[in-house]
């Protein structure tokens, strides 16, 4: 439809510039595609203008064309109610900084108010991202030429096509030339192109994952289009092809989805593990703990602001030291006298969670705060047409896995370690042998606090900063500590990422509540075939 | 399970005894020669963040209202209580503003859940209630007065927005599960089956409230979305669900040329708490934007800074809702010469006040206004730019006739005096039994 649409704007266009050259009119002012001429048009004009001028413009290239049309894609370009003269803009502490268009000095700044921004809307943005591909063929980086032909292969037309051949022909990068092939064999597959092309077409196609030939060639194989029928078998084959590849991507997709839950799981729950797990403390603040945590990347970020990376990173070390302080108050303050009363202990830290939510809400307000994602946590990673990953779940993932080794070796390999797993075996023996027990449960129950410190910088990442982030966690951490076997934090790792991984298995089919639903009650029926989880705890310390 | 049956009660109890303890200080306070509003909206929890901004947006109305001299010589006192995002406890806390405070007015409420569970405490106390939220509709009480949009003043337009002028043939009903939603994708469900789209190209989705999690969704969406037909979501996600909604989104990398999502829960100030660069081009629904340009719009959203004292706070629909409830009601006050609400009730339907982006709200006898539909996009800077609009306001209904359950029905407080009549069958099925 809209190749069709493009094609007939094309033709009329072609046929105005005829008519204005017999006229013996200059192409370029019948058309209005000078840069001045541009910018008296632009002020007021409605969105089918706008559309006009950026279309003039591409075809004409004037100097200093391509910096316009960058700046109306970002919203960059403001009118001056004054006068109606037409700037690029950029935030500046006064308001605005103001580049002029024409010769692309600076001219000086202004007030916000005095201007009115050129508003686009998604149609204009992807005409203008066309048109910026157009330009950016020249560049001398390939990543900027391959970017800028998968932009023009959205919408591929004759205009674009040819000029996308004569690219092909002075083209030196391979992978630049690949998608050219990929992208001309696309327009081959045109109804009004001869069979034994639209054949060869498909058969070149019939490797690509890309999204764009799935469909071209579904419209293809559809039994109720009109196309010939060797071209249609030719294209049912392709896509079988191809669609066992998609599956194949799909499940590695999923299996990684289940991951990333899973790492988020695992992350909340390990330090759970060690307060719950080793020291038998119900923690009910463990999700405020987690909390902090989050709270510390905002207050991070306003001490270092313009620095999202650095404030983050910097908040793994803060966060473990604030969560983990926090943590050895508790334990000091409240915790060390209800040893071995686990009701009141329940009840004692579920208090100290509503004091903190309250102290988060006083100090932060009740809505969430905004926390910037680092750069290399934002976008994506394209593997192939049918396979990507998102940067924020694949360093989570690995962040993850590091907390989790960091973790296991303060226990296996240090002396607090040490002392740690004696007094979780047996208190008596091991104060029988000069272990400070109440110095290692404060140390124990601090270090579970500042990993969930530290979960909460990851979790800032993913979900809201406020309040109740605590609150959405704490239930899924208990059911993780719990189904992977209390005291091994092995049994927490395993638990989180096959939790995980069901989880995401079954969202597909079920969707989100009942899926939920179903994995809490399979766990239900799991922990009453197996009380004690995955890995239960084995020897005389565990039946005490 | 046992951790979640232990925090619930406790959870309720806490803020209980609180409010209590300061509902009684207050009660010694207050002067005679005062009416009172009641303010019900969550301070706390889930929902805080959308409707905190409501109870400063009451408190701002009832001081400037007071500092004209009040209404009918009385001045107004605001009653707040917060019924902390938890439903039960919206009964709670209205009955308590209706027996023990005795309030003439009540402005409160956002979600359709915790609406439905002060309904029937607002008909057994005859209470008056302005709720200010777009909604599902398939309601109409005597007691209540619904500002917000009903879903031919916002989902319906939308739908045919995206339709007619941006071409879409697939549908995806993406929503958080609850009653909202699910009514919501409802109507439009019958309604786009009308229009003629296969079932094969409309898919439902629902996910819990506060879901985070939101990657083999977008998935999901993508690979519906890439079927060589123009694909948009229809978003009825509520709350905090929203944000990493769209984190996902932008990290996916599907950007609003390719499926564009249309919301209808997030406004500018959903949008405050997010960054939006990834977001520019994704569209609402509403039937007010902070970024239309009417001196009326300018003058209330400068007094709003004035009042908050933070000049970089946003406006919204809602916020709007309220303001034109606010003004309802005074008008409706001073013309009745009484604040009862049996009287305000009965004066309400035809009265008339501007609406902040221009046109008139007037109520009608269903309890509903009239009201413009705009479309946005939202821009760079978490404002919206309106890329379409209604030519004139558009009259709420309270039943779709789009849902075959609903053939037929009509609310009329004028003359049928019934929420839900039956022209068919000529029966009145009560306030709004189905």
């Amino acid at each position: 439809m809209s190749l069709i649409r493009l094609r007939t704007a094309g033709t009329t266009l072609g046929i105005c510039l005829i008519l204005a050259c017999l006229g013996g009119l200059r192409p370029a002012a019948a058309a209005g595609s000078d840069l001045p001429t541009a910018l008296n048009r632009l002020p007021g004009a409605s969105f089918e203008d706008k559309a006009n001028i950026i279309r003039d413009l591409t075809q004409s290239h004037p100097k200093g064309a391509r910096e316009l049309l960058q700046a109306l894609l970002e919203g960059h370009v403001a009118v001056r109610d004054s006068d109606k003269h037409v700037f690029i803009v950029s935030d500046d502490p006064a308001g605005y900084a103001l580049t002029d268009p024409l010769t692309g000095r600076a001219a000086g700044t202004g007030a916000t108010d005095d201007f009115d921004t050129v508003s686009m809307n998604n149609h204009l943005r992807k005409s203008l991202r066309a048109a910026l591909a157009q330009f950016d063929l020249g560049s001398p980086e390939a990543a900027v030429r391959a970017a800028a032909v998968t932009e023009m292969l959205r919408s591929i037309d004759e205009s674009t096509a040819t000029i996308l051949k004569g690219q092909l022909a002075h083209e030196s990068d391979a992978g630049v030339r690949r998608l050219i092939k990929e992208g001309l064999a696309m327009a081959d597959l045109d109804d009004d192109v001869p069979a034994p092309r639209r054949l060869a077409a498909i058969h070149m196609l019939s490797g690509s994952l890309s999204p764009d030939v799935y469909n071209r060639l579904g419209t293809l194989a559809d039994p109720g289009s009109d196309t010939d029928p060797a071209v249609r078998r030719a294209a049912v084959r392709a896509m079988a092809h191809i669609d066992a590849w998609r599956s194949f991507y799909h499940a590695i997709e999923t299996l990684f989805f289940g991951f990333s839950l899973g790492s988020v799981l695992v992350l909340s729950a390990i330090g759970l593990a060690i307060t719950f797990g080793v020291m038998g403390v119900i923690n009910m603040a463990h999700g405020e703990l987690m909390m902090l945590g989050a709270y510390t990347v905002y207050v991070m970020q306003l001490i270092l602001p313009g620095h999202p990376g650095a404030s983050t990173l910097l908040a793994v070390p803060a966060a473990f030291l604030i969560s983990g302080g926090v943590g050895i108050l508790i334990e000091r303050g409240v915790v060390r006298f209800l040893y071995g009363r686990p009701l009141e202990t329940l009840l004692a830290t579920f208090g100290i969670s509503l004091i903190l939510q309250q102290l988060a809400r006083d100090v932060f307000t009740a809505n969430n705060r905004p926390v910037e994602s680092p750069p290399w946590m934002s976008g994506l990673w394209q593997i192939n047409g049918a396979l990507s990953i998102t940067y924020n779940r694949l360093v989570i993932v690995i962040f993850t896995l590091a907390v989790f080794a960091a973790l296991l070796m303060i226990l296996k390999r240090t002396r607090l370690g040490l002392e740690v797993r004696a007094v979780a075996q047996n208190r008596a023996m091991a104060r029988a042998m000069g272990i400070r027990s109440q110095w290692v449960d404060a140390m124990t129950f601090g270090l579970g606090s500042g990993i969930a410190g530290v979960a909460g910088v990851a979790l800032s990442q993913l979900t809201n900063v406020g309040p109740n982030l605590g609150q959405s966690y704490i239930v899924d951490s208990f059911m993780v500590v719990v189904f992977g076997g209390v005291g091994n934090l092995w049994g927490t790792l395993i638990g989180g990422m096959s939790l995980g991984i069901v989880n995401k298995i079954l969202e597909p089919y079920a969707g989100a509540v009942l899926g939920k639903i179903i994995v809490l009650i399979a766990l239900i029926l799991f922990i009453q075939r197996r009380p004690r989880g995955i890995f239960p705890q084995k020897g005389r310390a565990a039946e005490a | 399970m046992k951790i979640n049956i232990l925090r619930r009660p406790l959870a309720r109890a806490l803020p209980i005894a609180v409010s209590v303890a300061w509902a009684a200080v207050a009660t010694v306070a207050q002067a005679a020669d005062t009416i009172k509003v009641g303010v019900l909206h969550s301070l706390s929890g889930t929902m805080a963040i959308s409707e905190t901004t409501l109870k400063d947006t009451v408190l701002m109305l009832i001081d400037e209202q007071n500092k004209k001299g009040g209404v009918l010589g009385k001045k107004l006192e605001p009653v707040v209580v917060d019924p902390a995002s938890n439903w039960p406890l919206f009964a709670e806390k209205a009955a308590q503003l209706l027996e023990k405070d005795k309030v003439s007015v009540v402005f409160g409420c956002w979600t359709s859940v915790s609406r439905k569970s002060v309904l029937p405490v607002f008909e057994k106390d005859n209470g008056l209630l302005f709720y200010p939220v777009q909604y599902e509709g398939e309601e109409s009480s005597k007691n209540v007065f619904y500002t917000g949009a009903a879903p031919n003043q916002q989902a319906i337009p939308a739908v045919d927005y995206l339709m007619n002028d941006v071409g879409v043939k697939r549908w995806v009903l993406e929503g958080t599960d609850y009653v909202y939603p699910r009514t919501t994708n409802k109507i439009l469900e019958a309604y786009l089956k009308a229009k003629g789209v296969p079932a094969s190209d409309i898919i439902i989705n629902y996910t819990p409230f506060g879901f985070s999690d939101w990657t083999s969704e977008v998935s999901k969406i993508k690979a519906f979305g890439s079927a060589g037909k123009k694909t948009a979501v229809v978003s009825t996600i509520n709350g905090d669900a929203n944000v990493p909604f769209y984190k996902e989104l932008g990290n996916q990398k599907i950007s609003a040329e390719d499926i564009p999502v249309m919301a209808f829960s997030v406004g500018e100030e959903e949008l405050s708490g997010l960054d939006t660069k990834p977001l520019v081009g994704h569209l609402a629904a509403w039937n007010y934007f902070m970024s239309i340009d009417t001196p009326l719009n300018k003058e209330w959203i400068r007094r709003w800074h004035t009042f908050i004292k933070n000049p970089k706070r946003t406006f919204n629909d809602p916020m709007e809702a309220t303001v034109i409830g606010f003004s309802l009601w005074v008008k409706a006050v001073e013309k009745a010469g009484s604040a009862d609400p049996e009287k305000v009730i009965e004066t309400l339907p035809g009265l008339e006040v501007p609406n902040l982006t221009g046109g008139t709200a007037k109520v009608l006898p269903n309890h509903h206004i009239t009201k413009p539909v705009y479309i946005g996009e939202v821009r760079a800077d978490g404002q919206f730019d309106v890329v379409w609009k209604t030519k004139t306001e558009v009259p709420g209904e309270a039943w779709s006739h789009y849902l075959a359950s609903d053939k037929g029905v009509v609310a009329d407080w004028v003359k049928l005096k019934c929420g839900n009549y039956n022209t068919i069958t000529k029966v009145c099925s009560g306030q709004n039994l189905k």
